[in-house]
């Protein structure tokens, strides 16, 4: 046969001669709430991702105003902190969800999408844990630090 | 009682009165077109290959007509299905143009017939020998979903009472032809042929909204799988396939909401 792919839930369950799965597949709900996830931090990344970039790149000044005191300063606001804590872990979050989605889909192999799901997985989980920790643990002002490479703000 | 005596006189039903004045125009166009088949002889090459026939056809043609032309009287060995020739017994889908219709539904006037017309079999499924695929898994994911009417209460001693309303709820999901042109339509199947797909989620939706039927919560067991309702990703690939004009991305949502309101 040209294309061979694998019959549909290739685990037959034959009683009677008849094929039946309908028992062997796990009673988990995961893809479900997978589902519900990206419409539920869908709609939330929308406010998040549209008042960040309305507030950094035009109110005042708009984009001229970006630079390292513009970010230091809103991380000393824990509105601004929270804020984009949230944005970080939806985006995250939905983000490699979709990905493990596309995986799922193009990955030929078992061992294929194995290997790129743990990429993928580490990659996220990487990224996420360095985020919150810059979020809640960044100074502007680092002890010991030259002068000149610090913001006019720390010297006041 | 008087039989009625068939009357040699009488027009056929199809006669149209035409004016003098336009010649001629009672006759059907005609024209030339390339027919452009995806041919796979197993036993002779390992691989595909297209295979272009030039035939007249009329007007009222349709593509399953051109492929008779050419398997009748140019090419024996081009090999495909078809019964009913009008849009009834689902055995002719097929890629037309890159598009999967049925044969017998597609004219070829309403094509480019100044370009080759080219005809593939469904993707996703097995090929067999040219336009011919292996329905097996397709009715696999059918046969899993129960497609039959399942009520354990006592028969009632005439019939199992519905309204006109009930009836509605899923009459759309009635007219399905298993045909397989949505599901294999859908990029989600294409990709590994493990996912249900549209027309086993269709047939299920026929039996979980027909308010005689009880197992309903077991089909929704059965699709709230990982292969299930769940990797629709609403492309509507298949509703623009189905011959039946069936709404088939919305009687997935349907199912999907069906299951949302029973767990959460
Ligand atoms: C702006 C707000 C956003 C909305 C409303 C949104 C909505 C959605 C929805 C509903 C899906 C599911 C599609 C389906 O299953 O058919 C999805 C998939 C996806 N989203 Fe988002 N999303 C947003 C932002 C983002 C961001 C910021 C990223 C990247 C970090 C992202 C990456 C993805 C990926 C990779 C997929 C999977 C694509 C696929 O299934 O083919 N999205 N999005
Ligand atoms: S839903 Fe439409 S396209 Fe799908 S199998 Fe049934 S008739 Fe064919
Ligand atoms: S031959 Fe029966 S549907 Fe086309």
């Amino acid at each position: 046969m040209a294309q061979t792919i694998q019959p549909p839930r290739s685990s037959d369950n034959i009683k009677d001669g008849v094929k039946y799965n309908r028992n062997s597949g796990s009673n988990s709900n995961f893809e479900m709430f997978g589902w519900l996830f990206m419409r539920m931090s869908g709609i939330v990344l929308v406010v998040l991702i549209f008042v960040h970039l309305y507030v950094n790149l035009m109110v005042g000044n708009g984009i001229q105003a970006v630079d390292f005191g513009f970010v230091a300063g809103k991380w000393a606001d824990p509105f601004w902190q929270v804020w984009d804590l949230a944005m970080l872990w939806l985006a995250m979050l939905h983000g490699s969800n979709g990905v493990r989605t596309i995986i799922n889909d193009y990955a030929e192999k078992d061992s294929t999408r194995f290997w790129l799901k743990v990429i993928l997985f580490a990659a996220s989980a990487v990224i996420i844990v360095l985020g919150t920790l810059v979020i809640f643990t960044f100074n502007p002002c680092p002890p010991n630090a030259t002068a000149d490479l610090l913001p006019s703000f720390c010297s006041a | 009682m008087p039989t009625e005596t068939k009357d040699e006189s009488a027009e056929p039903a199809s006669k149209v009165e035409l004016p003098d004045s336009v010649a001629g125009s009672g006759e059907i166009p005609s024209f030339d077109i390339t027919l452009r088949v995806r041919r796979y002889l197993p036993e002779f090459y390992d691989e595909a290959y297209w295979d272009d026939f030039q035939v007249t056809m009329y007007g009222t043609d349709r593509v399953l007509d051109a492929l008779h032309k050419v398997k009748w009287e140019m090419d024996g060995s081009v090999s495909f299905r078809r019964s009913c020739a009008h849009g009834v017994c689902g055995s002719d889908a097929m890629r037309i143009n890159g598009h999967n219709r049925l044969a017998c539904k597609v004219l070829l006037k309403d094509l480019n017939t100044s370009k080759p017309i080219t005809v593939e079999p469904i993707k996703g499924l097995p090929v067999e020998k040219d336009l011919i695929v292996d329905m097996e898994p397709f009715f696999q994911s059918y046969r899993e979903i129960m497609p039959f009417l399942m009520n354990e209460s006592a028969p009632p001693s005439k019939e199992r009472l519905q309204s006109a309303e009930e009836r509605e709820r899923f009459d759309d999901t009635t007219k399905c032809i298993l045909c397989a042109a949505c599901t294999s339509s859908c990029p989600v199947f294409w990709t590994d042929g493990q996912y249900f797909g549209p027309a086993a989620i269709v047939n299920a939706h026929r039996f979980i909204f027909d308010s005689r039927d009880d197992a309903g919560d077991m089909r929704l067991e059965v699709l709230n799988d990982k292969e299930g309702v769940w990797r629709c990703r609403t492309t509507f690939n298949c509703t623009d396939a189905c011959p039946r004009g069936i709404q088939v991305t919305k009687a997935i949502s349907e199912v999907k909401q069906a299951i949302l309101s029973r767990k959460v």
